[in-house]
């Protein structure tokens, strides 16, 4: 066969495969939605209706957003074979450091919220900067360094915030993301709530950023293989400091949430956060050995975690049973991942 | 001779088969071993002397064959079966638990109990009694990590004794002991034969056989090719028997170096300290040349192209390229300044094996196809086919996960990684290990067309045909420095193994 004949076949080829792949996840994509939408009738059922309500529907994605967004950051760490525990405390510190920030300040509204914005992303940022620093200069395993960043974010923030909620002087600047609605004004339209607003510009804006620029594809290759990847020429050192800062970035956000919501910067706020982002990451299928991951599969695994919760709490399941529950749920859903690749593998 | 030598002998292999994917590694070896003789077991690398060890010692199964042992057929289906056998392996890499103490590793694994717990006092007896019986002495109080090589050696001795091994295998022992160790390292091997304890001797050090030898055997592409007394066995017959077969033929031509070809590449001084240390190495290589890196295992030569490639930091020295001084501190500086480092484990180092092959392909040069913010995916998917047309890339499209190709395939996936990128110079660790012959001639074949389009390659190779066949220089690497070079036309196997093993060639060379 000449070349050029090879390559026409290649080319035809190569858009086989791609429109196959397409048509394998839009069928993946469908066939969960199925599944879904049959559970969820099934639960509305069981629930009396109570589930499908508008407003029921707006609060489960409402309570998902901070550990959507944690384990969106969560999912670029865990894709290089690495994991951030640190990320609840970080939670904890920024909300204490911005309600701090916010009373000295004296701009008026938006300009109050944006420094506030701005200093809490450069805490958050850091922290993770800082969490890099161990591994990728000395080799430490992560579980360790965000181990340690753990520890002192959490005493800091309880040192700064003098072992109580902060409360904000004036809440005003804050209100419109904690509690406001967007898109309100249509008759018969609930509205959406900002702060779900923010989790899908978070989750779309990473999902791009993994799937189609340089840095995503450097991500993955690290995980896959960081010894192929350095000598390809990547500056492995910088893509994994990176992740640390993008999970310790999307931790900040996850803190001025839940500061904006509860008027107040508590140094408790995200306690046991980390575990609930991991869960998610892990349900979303990315796999805790680096080198495969998507966002899109993070944030479902966020919403599988929200609803159970959410159609637990309709049935009146009580609390000890729904964490067996859970359990159970992380367990079978890594299970299944497990088997559907050994499936594949042999094929 | 003894009397046990009148008795079956201790170990007897027979028609022993091994083939991996595309490689015969044994085909139908047999090798016996006397209580009390130490038999050496000698052959270039890959002629098949580790994976005719490693089916002794139940790392691996045979295809075919048999083995016996004391005369009676035996199935070694695991290391435990061995060690039950009597058979001890001593690697060249030991298998010491650093931070246990020379106790612990000597008993490890068949700990004297009392009860339920760990009887230390009984493991303190026998490992002295062992050690005692031989004179050894020992540090006991100190753990594996802070024993000296020759130390951990005798460990690793004591270990096979406690397990009462009556055969014990030595891959290349001397390697990194002195000569006041070496020499009562042979005492003790002495001693051990003395008592009945058969050995196998696996050296590169050719010098060393006839102080330590009763037998050798001399294993080349997998089969045992001779097996005499070492009192019969000059030298020079033994170098003669591993290099044996005329130089296949399955290389292309190489186009003739340009008389005024410029130089690409100046290496000046080079040392690196990163695994083997590489000492004041200097070469240069014209443009359409190829320089053969010569040299056993463990010899030095990964060392000094992983300091060319910014893969290692070189510690001193410096490196031209076209006349003009370049500091390489990375593999991406290395990148670009042209260098393509083409990396001797495809696997571990040269692939992401869970991408596909269009995301390999583009891994190095991901920049040119990078638009905006994103990249332009189907002009990744437009290169790659152009590769996998041009390279012959047996692949059902771009799209496929590299792990699921052949390890030629594979390979050439690594290749079309450096061949998109505007590199100049090649540096080939190991180019074809492990892929089959059709792979191997495209490859070579390969490496030709890139030296008509001005490129200059380095070649470390440690199959001997292939460094000679291929290669315009030859340069003989032994412990982290250039021993020897030698032209194309002047460089015979003999030569460049004497220069390898450190080995002078009686009547060859006029140094005795």
């Amino acid at each position: 066969m000449a070349e050029s004949d090879v390559k026409a076949v290649m080319d035809a080829r190569a858009d086989d495969a791609i429109a196959k792949r397409r048509r394998a996840a839009v069928i993946r994509t469908a066939s969960l939605a199925v599944g879904f939408i049959g559970l969820v009738v099934a639960v509305n059922l069981l629930a009396h209706g109570n589930f499908l309500e508008p407003g029921n529907l707006t609060n489960v994605l409402r309570q998902i957003t901070v550990n959507a967004i944690l384990a969106v950051g969560q999912t670029f760490v865990i894709i290089t074979a690495g994991i951030d525990l640190s990320v609840g405390s970080i939670i904890g510190l920024c909300g204490v450091v911005m309600a701090l920030v916010a009373n000295t300040l004296h701009l008026g509204g938006p300009g109050t919220f944006l420094v506030t914005l701005c200093v809490g992303l450069a805490v958050g940022c850091a922290a993770g900067w800082i969490n890099a620093q161990p591994v990728v200069r000395l080799g430490l395993p992560p579980f360790i360094t965000t181990l340690a960043m753990m520890q002192v974010a959490r005493g800091l923030a309880f040192i700064l915030a003098h072992g109580q909620p902060i409360p904000l002087a004036d809440s005003t600047p804050f209100d419109w993301l904690g509690t406001g609605y967007i898109f309100a004004g249509i008759p018969g339209f609930p509205g959406i709530p900002w702060v779900v607003l923010v989790m899908a510009v978070v989750a779309v804006v990473f999902a791009i950023i993994l799937g189609r620029t340089a840095y995503g594809r450097y991500v993955l290759a690290v995980g896959g293989n960081e010894e192929a990847a350095r000598l390809a020429g990547i500056d492995t050192r910088t893509v994994k400091t990176l992740v640390y800062v993008i999970s310790g970035g999307c931790a900040a956000v996850g803190g001025l949430l839940l500061m904006a919501r509860f008027s107040s910067g508590a140094p408790q706020n995200g306690v046991g956060a980390e575990l609930q982002c991991i869960a998610a990451v892990v349900v979303g299928g990315t796999s805790l050995m680096g080198g495969r991951g998507t966002i899109v599969g993070t944030f479902f695994g966020a919403l599988l975690i929200g609803v159970l919760n959410n159609v637990m709490n309709l049935l009146n399941i009580e609390s000890y049973t729904q964490q067996i529950v859970l359990g159970a749920v992380i367990l079978l859903a890594v299970v299944l991942d497990e088997l559907r690749k050994r499936y594949l593998a042999a094929r | 001779m003894t009397a046990a030598a009148l008795d079956a002998p201790l170990l007897a292999m027979r028609g022993i088969v091994k083939t991996f994917p595309g490689v015969r590694a044994l085909d139908g070896v047999s090798f016996d071993v006397r209580a009390g003789e130490v038999h050496a077991l000698v052959g270039e690398n890959g002629a098949g002397k580790s994976t005719l060890m490693k089916i002794l010692a139940g790392a691996q199964p045979a295809d075919a064959g048999e083995i016996d042992v004391d005369g009676k057929p035996v199935v070694i289906d695991g290391p435990r079966t061995a060690e039950k056998l009597g058979i001890g392996m001593i690697y060249q890499e030991f298998n010491l638990v650093p931070d246990l103490g020379v106790i612990e590793n000597i008993v490890l694994g068949v700990e004297p109990r009392r009860g339920l717990f760990l009887d230390k006092a009984g493991a303190a007896n026998e490992a002295s009694k062992v050690l005692g019986e031989l004179g050894i002495a020992l540090p006991l109080d100190r753990t594996a990590r802070r024993l000296s090589v020759a130390e951990q050696q005798l460990t690793e001795i004591a270990k096979c004794l406690v397990r009462h091994a009556r055969l014990i295998v030595m891959d290349e022992p001397t390697a990194a002991l002195t000569d006041r160790e070496i020499d009562a390292l042979f005492a003790l091997i002495a001693k051990l034969k003395a008592q009945n304890v058969g050995f196998v001797y696996i050296s590169h050090r050719l010098e060393e056989l006839p102080h330590v030898a009763d037998r050798v055997t001399v294993l080349r592409d997998g089969k045992a090719i001779e097996t005499r007394p070492i009192a019969q066995m000059p030298q020079d017959d033994l170098i003669r028997l591993m290099v044996g077969r005329p130089l296949e033929s399955h290389f292309p031509d190489l186009p003739p170096v340009e008389a005024d070809a410029p130089v690409v590449l100046d290496v000046r001084d080079l040392s690196s300290a990163s695994g083997v240390p590489v000492q004041d190495v200097a070469f240069q290589v014209h443009r359409g040349e190829v320089v053969g890196l010569a040299g056993l295992v463990g010899a030095g030569r990964t060392e000094i192209v992983r300091a060319i490639a910014g893969a290692d930091i070189p510690t001193a020295g410096e490196l031209r390229i076209d006349g003009v001084r370049v500091v390489i501190h990375s593999p991406h500086s290395a990148i670009r300044a042209g260098i393509a480092f083409i990396t001797e484990d495809r696997k571990a180092q040269g692939l992401v094996l869970g991408m596909t092959v269009r995301e390999n392909t583009t891994l190095a040069h991901l920049d040119h196809f990078v638009h905006g913010p994103f990249i332009d995916r189907p002009a990744e998917t437009e290169t790659t086919n152009t590769e996998i047309a041009e390279l012959r890339i047996r692949t059902p499209s771009s799209e496929q996960t590299v792990r699921n190709l052949s390890g030629g395939n594979q390979q050439k996936v690594v290749l079309a990684k450096w061949l998109i990128g505007q590199a100049r110079i090649f540096l080939f660790d190991e180019p074809t290990r492990g892929i089959d012959i059709g792979a191997k001639a495209e490859i070579y074949t390969l490496m030709v067309e890139l030296l008509r389009r001005g490129a200059a390659i380095v070649m470390v190779s440690s199959e001997l045909p292939e460094v000679l066949g291929m290669s315009h220089r030859v340069l003989v690497v032994r412990d982290g420095r250039i021993q020897a070079e030698f032209e194309r036309a002047d460089a015979t196997p003999d030569k460049v193994i004497a220069a390898a093993t450190g080995v002078a060639l009686r009547g060859t060379q006029g140094t005795r």
